[in-house]
């Protein structure tokens, strides 16, 4: 590993050079376009996707869809985020419940949950809830099969030794099964929070009055292409943004887990 | 023995008889230890060697409260044993520590099991880190510890919440030798500082005797006994590594390693046919 990591060029360059691969992806598209080899109508030109997505900032239309998009992830990842959690230890301390639901749990998993967007739309109408209803489905599988690992495997030998220590059950939970079962929840973290905003931005997409999904769908609706790729630019802006910060609470987290010490702040 | 008597011996085990379902699930049970009886006095050494599949974790087990014997019972200080022993500390053999607390958190953490809170379980918790050797590690996780660190610390948070009895199953066989041999002598140092009960586990023998009062042997399994006690009237505080070379410690270990050796070899023709 180490051998490998040494032939790699210092930070600064990598950074330079992944700003030249962004600057030359505009570069052949705008070339692309302003020699309408490719059709402008079809594929918008970057000048005025990034004077679009400039103008929609600089107004402030954008804002309030941003905020409804980031309302609908927040609250799709924490509603999916707990009961994963809780039906996760749920299922791990009560065999005959996970063994009888098994077959129902894979079978829900396996839908695609897109198909639910419009029923949701239907039970709890085109605001907020239909969306975060969707998030919800998504999320919810990922924590509650992590979870459920997490608790299944706590090592018995740590298990034993906090309970000849004089743990109770509530100290066991507390500081043994909850740690172990948060630490596969943040590992899947990445997946969970960009699940979240599958789920918003797919049912804004379907049927709704505001959000990034709700634009995108209404440039598409009047062929504004330019529309179309600003909308994606910001989301795309958007999800790198949030990625961020998942790592960053992420390291935070599991700061007692070996690969994470790689950096060397110890 | 006498005074041993009129005090409650620290362990009584009477008749421990453990048979467990057999892994295949053909209906034939593995009986891992077949009716052993030993007591250890208050302030005792004890170590038990057996050849490697001969039942001494289990026997362990059945002190700590961790695993109910088939038949028989085990006494800690006149207590029979149901449920956790509340007056026996464990020291595993494999990794016990919790790997997402730091080794200052690991050591309070039978502390705040008891109720203590947190700042105060933390303070009580740094002399021990000390006494051990491991004055400033505190905030290192047990990922970011040696091997022999991590036992140091298994090892502090196994007194700080002082056990009357003290159960150690194989605590040393992963380290290697001179850390192994450190360990020992400052397991040694703390024991002589307040003689708690030991119970210690091994399949070393010299570490046995180099350690203990008093060594049992046990058979090779399935249905391991008891087959020998010898007395170590070695003189203490005692070397391990120099007390190798006595007189005394040489024909222990040969009087010992002569019913020993048969177990041994008996123990690995068994996991040969396995």
């Amino acid at each position: 590993m180490r051998s490998h990591a040494k032939r790699l060029p210092s930070r600064p360059v990598i950074l330079l050079l992944q700003l030249g691969v962004l600057i030359a992806f505009f570069l052949i598209w705008h070339v692309l376009t302003d020699t309408k080899i490719l059709s402008p109508f079809f594929f918008g030109t970057p000048g005025a996707v990034l004077a679009r997505t400039w103008a929609d900032f600089a107004s402030g239309v954008i804002w309030y869809h941003l905020g409804i998009t980031l309302l609908e992830t927040a609250l799709a990842f924490v509603i999916g985020t707990v009961a994963g959690i809780a039906f996760g230890f749920w299922f791990a301390r009560a065999p005959l419940v996970s063994v009888v639901f098994d077959p129902y749990i894979k079978a829900v998993n396996a839908l695609p949950r897109v198909v639910l967007a419009p029923i949701f739309a239907l039970w709890l109408g085109l605001g907020i809830w239909s969306k975060v209803a969707l998030g919800v489905t998504l999320v919810f599988f990922i924590v509650f099969f992590n979870v459920y690992q997490g608790v299944k495997e706590v090592s018995p030998v740590v298990l034993a030794n906090a309970r000849m220590l004089g743990a109770s059950s509530r100290d066991l939970f507390r500081h043994v099964y909850l740690p172990s079962a948060l630490s596969w929840v943040f590992s899947s973290l990445h997946t969970a929070v960009g699940f979240a905003m599958v789920g918003a931005v797919v049912g804004e997409y379907l049927g709704s009055a505001a959000g990034l999904g709700y634009r995108i769908h209404q440039a598409e609706g009047v062929f504004d292409t330019v529309g179309v790729f600003s909308g994606m630019l910001v989301l795309t802006i958007f999800v790198v943004l949030i990625d961020a910060a998942v790592t960053v609470i992420e390291k935070r987290l599991l700061h007692w887990r070996p690969q994470d010490t790689s950096g060397g702040q110890h | 023995m006498a005074e041993a008597a009129a005090a409650a011996p620290a362990l009584q085990l009477e008749g421990v008889t453990c048979t467990f379902p057999s892994p295949d699930g053909r209906g034939r049970s593995y009986t891992a230890v077949q009716g052993a009886s030993f007591t250890v006095a208050d302030g005792e050494f004890v170590s038990i060697v057996g050849p490697t599949g001969s039942g001494k974790s289990t026997m362990l087990n059945v002190a700590a409260g961790l695993l109910k014997p088939s038949e028989g019972r085990a006494l800690s200080f006149g207590q029979p044993v149901t449920g956790i022993n509340p007056k026996a500390g464990y020291m595993f053999q494999a990794e016990a520590l919790m790997p997402w607390k730091s080794a200052l958190d690991n050591v309070a953490a039978g502390l705040e099991f008891r109720g203590v809170s947190k700042a105060e379980a933390r303070e009580r918790a740094m002399p021990w880190l000390s006494r051990v050797g491991l004055e400033g590690f505190g905030d290192r996780f047990p990922h970011q510890l040696s091997g022999g660190m991590r036992k140091r610390v298994a090892l502090a948070q196994t007194l700080i919440v002082d056990p009357k009895i003290i159960l150690m199953d194989e605590p040393f066989s992963a380290l290697d030798v001179q850390t192994r041999q450190m360990m020992e002598n400052e397991l040694l140092d703390l024991w002589a500082a307040d003689r708690k009960s030991v119970v210690f586990i091994t399949h070393d023998l010299e570490e046995a005797i180099a350690m203990s009062d008093r060594v049992l042997v046990l058979s090779a399994g399935p249905g391991s006994r008891l087959i020998g006690e010898y007395r170590i009237d070695l003189d203490r505080p005692r070397d391990v590594a120099e007390i190798r070379m006595t007189p005394q410690f040489l024909a222990l270990h040969q009087e010992i390693w002569a019913q020993l050796r048969d177990e041994v070899l008996k123990g690995y023709a068994q996991t040969k046919l396995r």
